[in-house]
C-alpha cells in the first residue's frame, strides 16, 4: 500500500502557524488540527515538531504564549500573533507567492 | 526584542528547569489529549517531550556545565596527573604571561600621550649614519623653517642638587625649551605649564616639578627651591601618571634659556656659544593634516637646503641630513632586539609545555579507551565526546592559567628587578588589563590545543570496537620483528590505533627536542657572546677601581683639589684622580677638535673628539697604557703652555702618517693652543662592543671652566667597594654638602654596560633549562609508557634469552633515536633562531661550533638519563611476571 506523503513542506510550517493565529488565537493541537482541516487533509502535522516550532516563533517574537481555559474547562496554551508576527506573515505570505508562482511557471513551461 | 526574549527564557529555563519541564509536558499531553485513539498510538508523549525540550540555547550551557563537572570529578580523581599538568601549563602560559606584560607596554602600546604616533623624534646624523644630539642652533632654524609640526622641542638631561633641606640630595631632571610639555601633549596638573617669556636668557628661574616631588611637600607650588644654589620658582606640578619617556626619572623640569634671537650665535670673540653644542634631544608633534613621511620629506629638504639667514658651522651643516624616528621606536630601539628574542624564546617554552601535556593526554587517553568505547555504545556520538575531553583539557588549562597567573605575578617583579637600566617604561610592567586578557587567551588557546589531538586521536573508530577489546595490544608495532606473526584479524584496528598513537607521541617527543635545542644553542650562543665581550680589553684596567661622582654646583677648583687629597691619605688608596667623564658611565661628551695643521678657515676638516679633563694621575689610576711621549702632570697648570694627550685612534685617524707629538690642536671653545704631549691607548666609552672614538685627555688647571660633576677614580689594594664609606668621608671632610653619586666599582661599570646582554642571557638560561626539564620529562614519559606495554614482550625476550644488557640497549636505542631526530630537527631550526639573535652576538659566528657541539652533547647526555631510567626498569622485568600480565 502507497501511502501518501502528508509532511509539511520543508520551511513552511512557520508560515502555516503564523496564517492560522492570523486568524485566531490557539492552542497547539487547535492549530494541528485547523491546518489538517484547511488543507483538506494534505498536511499532518506532529505535535514534536509543532511545539518546537511554536517555540521558536515565541522566543523570536512573532507569538505570545499564555495559560489559558478552554471551552472544556480545561488549561491549554493559547498563541496569539504579535504585531511583529503579523509583519512577518507578510514578508513570509509574499516570499511564498513568489516562489509557488516561480515553481507553477517552471512547471507549465512548454518545451 | 526577539534577542532580549531569547535570552530571557533560556535563563528561565536554565533556573526553573522543573516548571519549564512541567511546561512541556502539560502541552504536550493536552495536544495528545485531544487525538483521536488512532493518532495517539502512532504519536510518543516522551519523544515529543524530549524534541521540545532540546530546542533553545541554554540546552548548550546545561551540557557544558555537565561537561564541566564531569570533568572536574575526573581531574579530581587523578590528582598527580592533574598537578603534573597544570603545573607544566602554568610555568608555560605563567612564563609567556610575564613577558608579555613586559613586551607590551614598551614594543606595541601606544606611548601615552594624546595622539603618541605623531611625536616624532629628530636627530642629526654624523658621519656613517651615526645618531648625534642635534645642537640649539639646529632647533631654532627647524622651528623658524619648518611648517609639519605643531610643536618642536629640545631638551637635555639635567641633575641639579636640591639643597636647603635636611640634607642636600642629587634629583634627576631636565632641561627643556618651553615648548617640550606642549609638543607631549600632557600639562601640568597644577599651576602652569612655561611659556615662551620664561625660555630666554637670563628669564626668571622657574621650575615644574613632579607629582611625586610634590607628595612630599603639598606646599611646594608657588614655592622657591634651591636648585644648584640659586633660587627657583616651582610654578606647576606635572600629573601623576606622566611617564615622561625620554628621561623616566625626571623630577623637576627648567628651562634651557638659550639665546634664539640672534642666528649666528656668537660671541664678542667671534666663538661659538654654546647654542652651537651637540647635546639636545629634539622631538616634534606632526601638525594634524600633515602625514608623518610628508613631515619626514620636509625635515630632509630643510637640512638639505641651507638658508643664508641661518648660517651653519662646520659640525652642524647637517651635510648628511637628519634622522627622523617615531619616539616610540626611539625609545624602545635600543632594547628591542633582546625583548623580541626574549618573546620568541617563551613562546617555544610554551609550546614545549603545550607539547608535553598533550603527550600526557594522549598516554591518558589510551588507558581511557574503554570508557570512551563504552559511552559511544551507549549513544553519545563522537562529537559529544570529544567535547567531553575538550572540556577536561580546558578545565586543566584553567587550572594551569590561574597557576600561571600567579607565578607571572612573582616573576614580573622578578623581571623589573633584573632589568637593565635602558630598559624604558619599566612603571608600565605589571598585572593589568591586557596582560590579563592575554593569559586567558593563552589559556584557551593552549586547553583547546592540548585537548583535541588527543581527544581525536582517541575517538576514532570507537563504533568498530568492542569495549572489551581495548586492553594493550600484545604486540608493540614498532618493535614488531619481521618474523613475528602479525596479531589476528580481530585486533586489528588496534594495531592500527596503537600505530598512529605512538607515531604521534614520537613525533611530540621530537617536537620538545627540537625546541628544546633551539633555546640550548641561543643561550649557549649568548653566553659565548658575553664571555667574549668581557674579555674584550676596555683600554682600562678595571680591577681595584673605585669610582663615585662628586657634584659641586659652584664648581671650584679648590674643592675638588682639596677632596682630592683627602681621598689619597685615604688608608689602602694606592692612587686617586677625577676626571670630567668616565668611561662605561653613560656619559659622552664630545667637542669639535681643530688641528693647527688645517688651514681651511670654515671649520671643514675639522672632527669631534670625546674630551677627559681629568686631574694629573688619571690616566695612570685608571691603568690606561701610555703608547708615546708623556702623561699629564703637576706642572701643567695654568699659566704653562697648554698640554694634551690623544688617544691611538686619534693619532691613527686623524694625524695618519705624521708625528702626532708637537702637533697643536684647539679644542672646543677654547682658545689656546694645546700641545699633543703624548699618544695613549683607546678606551671603550659607551660600550665594550662598541668602536673606538677619538678621545683627547687634558688637565682640570687648564681647560676652560671646572666641570660642576667630577667622577672620581680612587685605585685601592684591597676590595675597592669596602672603601667606599672611607673614601666618601675623606671628601664630606672638605665639604659636607657636596652629594655624592653613582658609587660604583670600575668592574661594576662593566658588567653593567652589558646588562641588556646579561638580561637576555639570564631569560634564555632559565627558558633553556625549564624546556630541557620538559623535554627530558617528555621522552621519559613517552618511554616509559612504552616499557609498560611491552612488558610481556620484554618477558619474553629474557625467558628467550635476552641478557639484561640486551634490554636495555633495546629501550635504550629506541628513546635515542628520538632524540636524535629531535636534535637534527632542532638544528634548522637553531640556525634561524641565532640569525634573528644575531644583533646580540658579539665575537662570534651564529653557527658558532663550540656552542652546536656543546649544546648538542648536553642534549644528549640528558636524554641518555631520561632513557636510562625505564631502560633499567624493563631489563629487572622477571619473565613470569611479564608473562603473568594481560
Amino acid at each position: 500500500m502507497e501511502e501518501k506523503n502528508t509532511d509539511v513542506i520543508q520551511g513552511t510550517l512557520d508560515l502555516l502557524i503564523l496564517k492560522t493565529l492570523s486568524l485566531a488565537p490557539l492552542h497547539g493541537f487547535g492549530i494541528a488540527r485547523r491546518v489538517e482541516q484547511v488543507s483538506r487533509g494534505v498536511f499532518k502535522v506532529n505535535p514534536g515538531s509543532l511545539l518546537v516550532a511554536l517555540q521558536r516563533l515565541e522566543r523570536a517574537g512573532w507569538l505570545d504564549a499564555e495559560w489559558r481555559q478552554t471551552e472544556n474547562a480545561r488549561r491549554a496554551k493559547f498563541y496569539t500573533l504579535t504585531k511583529a508576527g503579523r509583519k512577518q506573515l507578510e514578508v513570509e505570505t509574499e516570499d511564498w507567492t513568489r516562489r509557488a508562482g516561480a515553481v507553477m511557471r517552471l512547471l507549465k513551461a512548454e518545451g | 526584542m526577539s534577542l532580549w526574549r531569547q535570552i530571557r527564557r533560556g535563563l528561565y529555563v536554565l533556573t526553573h528547569r522543573r516548571v519549564a519541564d512541567q511546561d512541556i509536558a502539560d502541552e504536550v499531553q493536552h495536544f495528545l489529549d485531544q487525538m483521536t485513539p488512532a493518532e495517539r498510538s502512532s504519536a510518543r508523549a516522551t519523544m515529543a517531550r524530549e524534541q521540545v525540550r532540546s530546542y533553545g540555547w541554554e540546552n548548550l550551557v546545561d551540557q557544558v556545565i555537565v561537561d564541566a563537572r564531569y570533568a572536574a570529578r575526573r581531574l579530581l580523581a587523578s590528582p598527580g596527573f592533574t598537578i603534573a599538568c597544570a603545573l607544566t601549563l602554568a610555568v608555560g602560559i605563567g612564563a609567556s604571561t610575564a613577558i608579555f606584560s613586559a613586551v607590551y607596554p614598551i614594543l606595541f602600546e601606544p606611548l601615552p600621550y594624546p595622539d603618541a604616533g605623531r611625536i616624532l623624534m629628530i636627530s642629526d646624523r654624523g658621519a656613517g649614519g651615526s645618531r648625534v644630539d642635534v645642537t640649539f642652533g639646529t632647533y631654532a632654524e627647524l622651528g623658524a623653517r619648518s611648517r609639519s609640526f605643531s610643536a618642536l622641542a629640545v631638551v637635555e638631561p639635567w641633575q641639579p642638587t636640591l639643597t636647603g633641606r635636611a640634607e642636600p640630595e642629587r634629583v634627576d631632571g631636565q632641561r627643556v625649551s618651553a615648548s617640550y610639555f606642549r609638543t607631549l601633549g600632557i600639562i601640568p596638573r597644577l599651576g602652569r605649564d612655561f611659556d615662551a617669556a620664561d625660555d630666554r636668557p637670563h628669564g626668571s628661574n622657574v621650575v615644574l616639578v613632579s607629582n611625586a616631588l610634590w607628595q612630599k611637600d603639598a606646599s611646594i607650588l608657588g614655592k622657591q627651591i634651591t636648585l644648584d644654589g640659586d633660587r627657583y620658582t616651582v610654578i606647576g606640578v606635572m600629573p601623576a601618571g606622566f611617564d615622561n619617556v625620554v628621561s623616566p626619572s625626571a623630577q623637576v623640569w627648567s628651562l634651557l634659556q638659550y639665546e634664539s634671537s640672534a642666528p649666528f650665535f656668537r660671541d664678542a670673540g667671534s666663538h661659538y656659544t654654546r647654542e652651537w653644542g651637540h647635546h639636545l634631544a629634539m622631538i616634534g608633534r606632526v601638525r594634524s593634516g600633515v602625514t608623518l613621511d610628508a613631515a619626514r620629506r620636509e625635515i630632509d629638504d630643510l637640512a638639505r637646503i641651507p638658508t643664508p639667514e641661518f648660517v651653519r658651522p662646520s659640525w652642524a651643516s647637517l651635510s648628511d641630513g637628519l634622522t627622523v624616528h617615531a619616539l616610540q621606536d626611539d625609545v624602545t630601539s635600543g632594547v628591542r632586539p633582546a625583548l623580541l628574542a626574549i618573546l620568541g624564546a617563551v613562546l617555544l617554552v610554551l609550546t614545549i609545555a603545550c607539547v608535553n601535556v598533550t603527550n600526557l593526554l594522549l598516554a591518558r587517553g589510551v588507558q581511557r579507551r574503554s570508557e570512551f568505547a563504552m559511552r559511544a555504545a551507549l549513544g553519545a556520538g563522537r562529537a559529544r565526546i570529544i567535547g567531553q575531553l575538550v572540556t577536561e583539557s580546558l578545565l586543566l588549562a584553567l587550572l594551569g592559567g590561574i597557576l600561571g597567573l600567579g607565578l607571572a605575578a612573582i616573576s614580573t617583579r622578578a623581571l623589573i628587578a633584573l632589568s637593565p637600566p635602558e630598559l624604558p617604561r619599566v612603571d608600565a610592567i605589571g598585572i593589568n588589563g591586557s596582560v590579563f586578557l592575554y593569559a586567558f587567551g593563552v589559556t584557551t588557546v593552549c586547553g583547546l590545543l592540548v585537548g583535541l589531538v588527543p581527544a581525536l586521536q582517541n575517538t576514532g573508530n570507537l563504533r568498530q570496537r568492542h569495549p572489551s577489546t581495548s586492553h594493550p595490544s600484545t604486540s608493540h608495532p614498532s618493535i614488531s620483528h619481521p618474523s613475528t606473526s602479525h596479531p589476528s584479524t580481530s585486533h586489528h584496528s588496534i594495531s592500527h590505533h596503537s600505530i598512529s598513537h605512538h607515531s604521534i607521541r614520537k613525533a611530540l617527543v621530537v617536537t620538545e627536542v627540537a625546541l628544546a635545542l633551539i633555546l640550548l644553542v641561543s643561550a649557549g650562543l649568548l653566553l659565548r657572546s658575553l664571555d667574549h665581550l668581557f674579555s674584550v680589553p676596555p683600554g682600562f684596567r678595571p680591577s681595584h677601581v673605585l669610582t663615585m661622582q662628586v657634584q659641586d654646583a659652584q664648581s671650584r677648583y679648590g674643592f675638588f683639589t682639596r677632596a682630592l687629597d683627602a681621598v689619597r691619605r685615604v688608608p689602602g688608596v694606592t692612587s686617586a684622580a677625577y676626571t670630567s667623564q668616565l668611561p662605561l658611565s653613560g656619559r659622552l661628551d664630545g667637542y669639535g677638535a681643530h688641528m693647527e695643521s688645517n688651514t681651511r678657515t670654515d671649520e671643514s676638516g675639522d672632527f669631534s673628539a670625546l674630551r677627559y679633563t681629568a686631574s694629573p694621575g688619571y690616566v695612570e689610576t685608571m691603568g690606561i697604557a701610555l703608547h708615546r711621549g708623556r702623561l699629564l702632570d703637576e706642572h701643567d697648570i695654568a699659566g704653562q703652555p697648554h698640554a694634551i694627550l690623544v688617544s691611538e685612534s686619534f693619532a691613527k685617524r686623524n694625524l695618519a702618517g705624521q708625528d702626532p707629538l708637537g702637533q697643536r690642536l684647539r679644542l672646543g671653545p677654547d682658545t689656546v693652543w694645546a700641545t699633543i704631549v703624548g699618544v695613549v691607548a683607546d678606551v671603550k666609552q659607551q660600550s665594550l662592543d662598541g668602536d673606538e672614538t677619538d678621545a683627547v685627555y687634558n688637565a682640570t688647571s687648564q681647560w676652560v671652566w671646572v666641570d660642576a660633576k667630577q667622577s672620581f677614580v680612587v685605585h685601592t689594594q684591597g676590595d675597592p667597594a669596602a672603601l667606599a664609606p672611607a673614601v666618601k668621608a675623606a671628601i664630606w671632610s672638605v665639604d659636607k654638602d657636596v652629594p655624592i653619586v653613582q658609587v660604583a666599582t670600575m668592574t661594576d661599570l662593566v658588567a653593567r654596560s652589558e646588562a641588556k646582554r646579561q638580561f637576555a642571557l639570564t631569560v634564555f638560561e632559565a627558558f633553556g633549562l625549564a624546556a630541557l626539564a620538559l623535554a627530558a620529562i617528555g621522552l621519559y614519559g613517552v618511554l616509559s609508557g612504552a616499557v609498560t606495554e611491552r612488558l610481556r614482550e620484554i618477558g619474553l625476550r629474557s625467558a628467550l634469552g635476552a641478557s639484561p644488557s640486551d634490554i636495555v640497549t633495546l629501550i635504550i636505542r629506541q628513546g635515542m633515536t628520538l632524540a636524535t631526530l629531535g636534535i637534527a630537527l632542532g638544528l634548522f631550526g637553531a640556525i634561524v633562531a641565532s640569525r634573528a639573535i644575531a644583533s646580540l652576538l658579539f665575537g662570534i659566528s651564529s653557527l658558532d661550533p663550540t656552542t652546536y657541539v656543546g649544546v648538542i652533547a648536553v642534549l644528549l647526555g640528558v636524554s641518555g638519563l631520561a632513557c636510562w631510567l625505564p631502560a633499567m626498569r624493563a631489563s629487572g622485568v622477571a619473565p613470569l611476571i611479564a608473562l603473568r600480565t594481560p
